[in-house]
């Protein structure tokens, strides 16, 4: 032990109080120590690299022996600037920066910016069905995937590795599918401006089929390994627990508030993408605790994996057709096929401009580098995210690139409940606290 | 784009000017008339103020809202704007707290949540230049508006709402971080995403995004803010 400070300046401001740094060390010896030495006050930094709070997270706690006394979360590692690189980017660019905020969510981001544009364009009415239905597909598949990584690594992080593979293998599945789809497993920039980058590949109806039981298998395992399991239940039953005044005084929404007994959902309460014609159910719990999010994560992969089931009847249904809207003047080429350079391209739109139209070329090439013109105003616009209410602030001053594009991360908004959750409890219990919120800290710090 | 819409429009007797989002100048800029009497300056600026009646619930919310400011409601609200079904209300900042609390208490209103506060930076907008955005969301009546607040450059306090709304504790940090806007009342304004001994605030539009040049093939790709472009 030693008096020194080090680079981050002492964390007390008061000469009077000794402040200890140590630096790895068996935790019983420096408590004996600091016991010994009657101190009372132990502030430990977790993070912001460590391999339990789910990401590059800095949580500082004050601990009384094994009891945090006081827990605050430190974040902005990982701010990268995207709203900001946004503002120099075409509207349709903005796609490729927004998915990689929550990159294990890509396409909620996505869906939450391409709506807010369709809005301030006024042409929400005239996205083709079929796009509509390709994004709830993929917003479904994406929500499976994020609740399976929340469950998994929240397992992980307890030391249960089974949990973390079983589920990690289930996703995969849900990646398949994407990939086939939209050509990546993640940070897609599927969800464009006015429709989708492209529709069904050959065979995809059969896939998405082919795929729901192999999820749901997944699930079913994790549901079993996780259920009746009474380790997880000790470790999660009535902790890290939030009632429903302390989420609607934090703004807190998703999972986190539906344990609360609160059946809050934006797919039901404002619908959108035709939300409205799908069967499927709001899971609640009212026991507040980290156990009844878990588990309300788990349910909500079922209901999701319902919503793929009827996009896949829907797909079959609907055949082959237009997934952007017909006005060419916003209209990216899509339909497009994975070419010899990797990338994706539109045979049929390059033989158009390349070989028959010179007007076709032109306007190709000022859409695509100059961008489309969107009225000047501002939108907000608020989708249900896998984690909560992800909404979307966009301003235009009538140009080809957003004046201001701000997102309202759930998790940035969550994360805000920390301290709550862990102030009280066992210091174990922050981790289980962390993973019960389910933030991405790529999200978060944007 | 008409004529009407590039010309700065009169502001109502004794109401703040309508916000004006940029100036924009030259070829690449001015969009509209190019055959350059114009001096391809065109100002563009937010949708007007509404006139009654709004719509939807829209008048109702204003309705309510008005009698319980009662006499300040004049001042308090500066002038309401419905675009896109969307309400938007622009408050004055003396107000905000009287508005945020009536916004929350009251039964026909309950807009128990405040999605955050996002700023916006207007640098031509003189003597408004920064804004911050309040969406309010009613879980009650599942309705959701939204409040505006403009303050100038060199004054940019706004009262904290925290006190009413505890979650905009991060997104009022947030703003003070990006655009510089200090909130008065709050518990503890310290940056959040940026390092602690940051200068400046990096998203407001004097703020450089930064970037160096890159050289590809033997030409020189200067950064994305410095690249020739379409506005």
């Amino acid at each position: 032990m030693s008096t020194d400070t080090k680079a981050t300046g002492p964390f007390v401001e008061d000469p009077d109080v000794p402040e200890y740094t140590v630096y790895g060390s068996d935790w019983s010896e420096v408590a004996a120590e600091a016991a010994r030495l009657g101190q009372q006050r132990i502030v430990m930094n977790m993070g912001p690299q460590h391999p339990s709070t789910h990401g590059v997270l800095r949580v500082m706690l004050e601990l009384e022996g094994e009891i945090v006394t006081e827990a605050r979360a430190g974040i902005g590692y990982l701010h990268t600037g995207i709203e900001k690189n946004m503002e120099f980017r075409t509207w349709t660019q903005g796609v490729t920066f927004c998915t990689r905020m929550d990159y294990v969510a890509s396409m909620t981001q996505e869906l939450a910016y391409c709506l807010g544009i369709e809005k301030l364009l006024g042409i929400t009415d005239d996205i083709p069905e079929r796009a509509s239905v390709l994004r709830v597909l993929m917003a479904e598949l994406t929500r499976i995937g994020s609740h399976l990584v929340a469950v998994g690594t929240g397992g992980n992080e307890l030391g249960a590795t089974t949990i973390m593979t079983t589920a990690f293998v289930a996703r995969e599945e849900t990646f398949r599918v994407i990939e086939a789809i939209s050509g990546l497993r993640t940070n897609n920039a599927y969800i464009r401006p006015g429709g989708v980058a492209q529709g069904l590949p050959e065979g995809g109806v059969e896939m998405i089929r082919a795929m729901i039981p192999k999820v749901k298998e997944g699930l079913d395992e994790l549901a079993l390994l996780q259920i009746e399991n009474p380790i997880l239940k000790g470790r999660l039953k009535n902790v890290a627990t939030m009632n429903l005044s302390a989420c609607m005084a934090l703004g807190i929404t998703g999972p986190i508030l539906r344990s609360t007994g609160l059946p809050y959902d934006l797919r039901k309460a404002e619908p959108y993408c035709g939300y409205e014609t799908y069967d499927f159910q709001v899971p609640t719990s009212t026991d507040n605790d980290a156990w009844s999010r878990m588990v309300i994560r788990m349910e909500e992969c079922y209901e999701s994996l319902k919503i793929v089931a009827q996009c896949a009847d829907r797909l079959e249904k609907m055949g082959d057709g237009p997934v952007m809207v017909e006005d060419k003047k916003i209209a990216w080429p899509a339909q497009l096929s994975i070419g010899g350079d990797g990338q994706g391209n539109s045979p049929e739109h390059i033989k158009h401009i390349m070989g028959e139209s010179m007007e076709a070329l032109i306007h190709h090439f000022k859409l695509v580098t100059e961008g489309f013109d969107v009225p000047a105003g501002q939108v907000y616009q608020a989708i249900e995210g896998p984690k909560g209410l992800l909404g979307v602030h966009l301003v235009s001053d009538g140009g080809t690139k957003p004046w201001r594009a701000h997102f309202r991360d759930p998790g940035f908004n969550n994360l805000q409940a920390l301290s709550i959750m862990a102030q009280g409890g066992q210091m174990a219990d922050v981790v289980v606290a962390i993973a019960s919120i389910d933030m991405v800290l790529g999200g978060v710090d944007r | 784009m008409s004529d009407d819409q590039n010309l700065e429009t009169p502001a109502p007797e004794g109401r703040a000017p309508l916000t004006l989002i940029n100036v924009r100048e030259g070829l690449f800029g001015a969009k509209g008339d190019t055959s350059g009497y114009d001096g391809l300056i065109q100002h563009v600026q937010m949708p007007g103020a509404s006139e009654r009646p709004y719509g939807e619930w829209f008048d109702g919310v204003v309705d309510v809202l008005t009698e319980l400011l009662g006499d300040d409601a004049d001042e308090a609200i500066e002038y309401v704007v419905v675009d896109r079904g969307e309400l938007t209300l622009y408050i004055a900042r003396e107000h905000l707290l009287a508005v945020a609390q009536h916004l929350r208490d009251d039964q026909d209103l309950r807009f128990e949540m405040c999605l955050g506060v996002s700023g916006v930076h207007y640098p031509a907008d003189t003597g408004r230049e920064l804004h911050a955005v309040y969406p309010m969301q009613s879980v009650t009546h599942n309705r959701r508006l939204r409040l505006e607040v403009a303050v100038p450059d060199g004054d940019s306090h706004i009262p904290s709402i925290t006190s009413i709304y505890p979650m905009n504790n991060w997104h009022e940090r947030e703003t003070w971080d990006f655009f510089g806007i200090i909130f008065d009342g709050h518990p503890s304004l310290a940056r959040i995403e940026m390092p602690d001994d940051w200068v400046g605030h990096p998203q407001r539009k004097d703020y450089p995004l930064g970037g160096i040049p890159v050289e590809y093939k033997g030409a020189e790709i200067p950064s994305p803010d410095e690249r020739r472009q379409y506005r």
